[in-house]
């Protein structure tokens, strides 16, 4: 008989070690996977993980890990200190919708002037659209004890029809023979996020990524306000004994998540993106949950996790064209990774016991 | 370490050698908005792309991405085909316009192809059908049969190419039946299966017997299907398996002899920047079997507009036709001309309710 068997201590070894077997339990299922397919399955993840990076063209790809993965590092960061102190932002979806509508509202509102203040601008209005966002659901919950969870959730829809309404409405380009879309800020240079160094990918987005790292590990580690986020997280009575204020924590956590994401989507949607359109977001605010927790909350693990989601994104790409290797499978096998470091977490906790249990 | 550098370099050389015996074949490469398998637009997309395969044999190669989002994701898996080597790149949704002119400014001998947009430059061409004249056939069936006389409709997002689609059912519905009523709802979305059938859901609450989509999944047949007596029209793709009941029809989207002739073209060295806008006549329009549920009166009205359309003698936009707000649109005997049709952001007499912006 197998049993689960809690330990006393949670496993140090688990702890670092599970996102590991995470990835080699992934490589060997997925290599399953593509094999059941028809594909070689050395060829696949060499295909996933080797070609962007050292392959023919990683001239190209390298840059492109730094566009996809920016968003993904700058979001989770935010999201991972309130998950440490057990606050659920789950709609940083609709914040950084929000900080990419208020960011490329304010540069469009400036058309066709030139002037070095507009971008400064844009940056603050993102970073307060999502603010703005993640408020609604703080305030509620400290006023009205409501459910971060849902209410952030939620308001990710609404962020999407406002988003499609700017798009054909008040945003949308007046010389685009009607059809939905803002100006593309790409052509407008005093708003335009730019590569800092033309080709190499580094973006506004990317250094703002890199300070939030950081700023998020100097905080956690060296600041009272990151003791007590830990401290809240793991033992709430004890925070409220040590004199944290919940109320004004709550607020903290999900307005500076939310204005982290407001300005990855400004940074998209100037740079990258170019344009205020009805399918802007893509998914960045969802999948930097799987890349807070894959990251194990740690903000260099983020770097690390957010650099892997990018590059799984990019190289399935180049599997789907260069192999023939559907989409569907490239999501499960990105699936299979949250998967299974769920799975080997387990073991942190608990130890497997095969036997009958000891009489005592 | 020293392994698993002999395994790459096997790969690399491999690839090389890959490489080089397709130096003869013409690559076309093929970015997808949904999958394959939406049984709607992109699913007649790959059709195409099959049909060059089918039609070039070992003279081509062709390669594809789906379920690719508009945006840097989108730009990014061109700029990728064009590396890799293609020759000729279809991107099949409009919100691909302007990565297109962007991917296409780097690769000054790719080809591109962009579906539906409307900028052009050397590399690129735009092509897109003329759907309005499938809908004209659509309105007409659905004015003859619809007894509720309110007809739904599920649009996909305000944008010039839907409300075309829109108007030009109403008017032909209209036309034959001066008490027909149409309910509009936006799903904001192309494939959203349980979106649509929400959608479909609604509107056949609201009354609708006849329920037309320009969304590209199969969902709000099942819906009506569900419903029982009421009737739908296959979107982009035929939707047969929903054939008799309540399928009576469908537009197809016939993207194959476009895709065999470009591809041609740039085999001979021909290929030219252009604007493709083909309708019924040039078969890039086709209307799927009008079903045994439709009777045959008004099935041979269909098929003599389907023809009058395909010839030219009869054009979908002909006046007196006036806007929403009362307004003159077109007078007595005039058509509408490309341009107007092109950018058509509003109503024509009689649809209740605003375009939403």
């Amino acid at each position: 008989m197998i049993r689960l068997e809690k330990r006393p201590q949670p496993s140090r070894f688990y702890g670092v070690a599970s996102p590991v077997f995470a990835v080699i339990a992934t490589l060997i299922f997925g290599g399953a996977l593509f094999a059941i397919l028809g594909k070689d399955p050395i060829q696949a993840i060499l295909t996933i993980f080797w070609e962007p990076l050292f392959g023919e063209f990683s001239f190209f790809y390298r840059p492109q890990l730094l566009i996809k993965g920016a968003p993904l590092v700058l979001i989770a960061i935010g999201l991972a200190l309130g998950f440490k102190a057990g606050i659920w932002n789950i709609g940083a979806e609709g914040q950084y919708i929000m900080g990419a509508l208020f960011g490329a509202g304010v540069g469009l509102a400036f058309y066709p002037m030139e002037s070095w203040i507009i971008f400064p601008l844009m940056v603050l209005a993102g970073a307060f659209g999502g603010w703005v966002w993640a408020m609604i659901p703080g305030v509620l919950k400290v006023k009205f004890g409501t459910n971060e969870i849902l209410v952030s959730l939620m308001l990710v829809y609404v962020a999407e029809q406002f988003l499609a309404s700017m798009s054909l409405g008040l945003l949308k380009n007046p010389e685009g023979f009607g059809f939905p879309g803002s100006r593309n800020l790409q052509q407008y240079p005093s708003a335009h996020n730019a590569d800092l160094v033309t080709g190499t990918g580094m973006h506004w987005g990317v250094v703002a990524a890199l300070i939030a790292v950081i700023f998020a590990y100097v905080l956690l580690t060296r600041h009272r306000l990151g003791f007590a986020i830990r401290v809240t997280g793991e033992a709430p009575r004890a925070a409220k004994f040590g004199g944290v204020n919940p109320t004004r924590l709550v607020l903290f956590c999900l307005g500076l998540s939310g204005a982290l994401a407001g300005l990855a989507g400004m940074f998209e949607v100037a740079g990258p993106a170019g344009q205020v359109t009805i399918d802007f977001n893509v998914g960045y605010g969802f999948t930097a949950i799987i890349v807070a927790f894959l990251g194990r909350l740690h903000p260099l693990g983020i770097v690390c996790a957010g650099g892997l989601m990018a590059l799984t994104y990019i190289g399935g790409d180049i599997a789907q064209s260069q192999m023939g290797l559907p989409v569907a499978a490239i999501q499960v096998f990105q699936g299979m990774l949250l998967f299974f470091l769920l799975a080997f977490d387990l073991l942190t906790n608990y130890r497997v016991r095969i036997g009958q249990r000891e009489a005592i | 370490m020293t392994f698993t550098k002999i395994l790459t370099g096997a790969v690399v050389a491999l690839g090389l050698a890959t490489t080089a015996m397709a130096e003869d074949k013409t690559k076309v490469g093929f970015v997808y908005v949904g999958p394959v398998g939406d049984g709607g637009w992109t699913y007649e997309h790959d059709k195409g792309r099959l049909a060059v395969e089918a039609a070039f044999g070992d003279k081509v190669e062709t390669v594809f991405v789906e379920s690719v989002a508009e945006g840097p994701d989108s730009e990014r898996v061109m700029t990728q085909m064009a590396l890799d080597g293609a020759d000729l790149i279809f991107t099949t949704s409009f919100g691909y316009m302007d990565p297109t002119i962007n991917v296409a400014a780097k690769f000054p001998n790719v080809k591109f192809e962009h579906a539906t947009g409307y900028k052009r430059a050397d590399n690129v061409s735009t092509y897109s059908a003329r759907f309005y004249e499938g809908r004209a056939i659509q309105g007409h069936i659905a004015g003859k049969m619809t007894k509720s006389n309110i007809v739904g409709y599920i649009g996909s997002f305000p944008i010039p190419e839907v409300i075309r689609g829109i108007n030009s059912a109403y008017i032909h519905a209209k036309k034959v039946n001066p008490d027909v009523e149409f309910k509009i709802i936006w799903a904001y979305t192309w494939f959203d299966p349980a979106k649509e059938a929400d959608a479909a859901k609604v509107l056949i609450e609201q009354g609708a017997d006849v329920v037309l989509q320009h969304t590209d999944s199969t969902a709000p047949q099942a819906a009506a299907q569900e419903a029982g007596n009421v009737i739908t029209f296959g979107q982009a793709s035929d939707m047969g398996q929903y054939a008799p009941m309540p399928r009576v029809s469908s537009i197809i989207d016939d993207w194959a002899p476009y895709y065999i002739a470009r591809t041609q073209a740039v085999m001979d060295g021909t290929w030219s920047s252009t604007d493709t806008w083909d309708g019924i006549g040039a078969g890039m329009v086709g209307i799927g079997e009008i079903s045994d549920a439709v009777p045959e009166d008004i099935k041979a009205e269909a098929l003599a507009m389907k023809a009058a359309l395909a010839d030219g003698s009869y054009h979908a936009f002909t006046g007196p036709l006036n806007k929403q707000d009362g307004t003159p649109f077109l007078a007595e005997g005039e058509t509408a001309d490309d341009g107007a049709l092109a950018g058509m952001n509003f109503y024509v007499e009689g649809i209740v309710g605003d375009i939403p912006n």
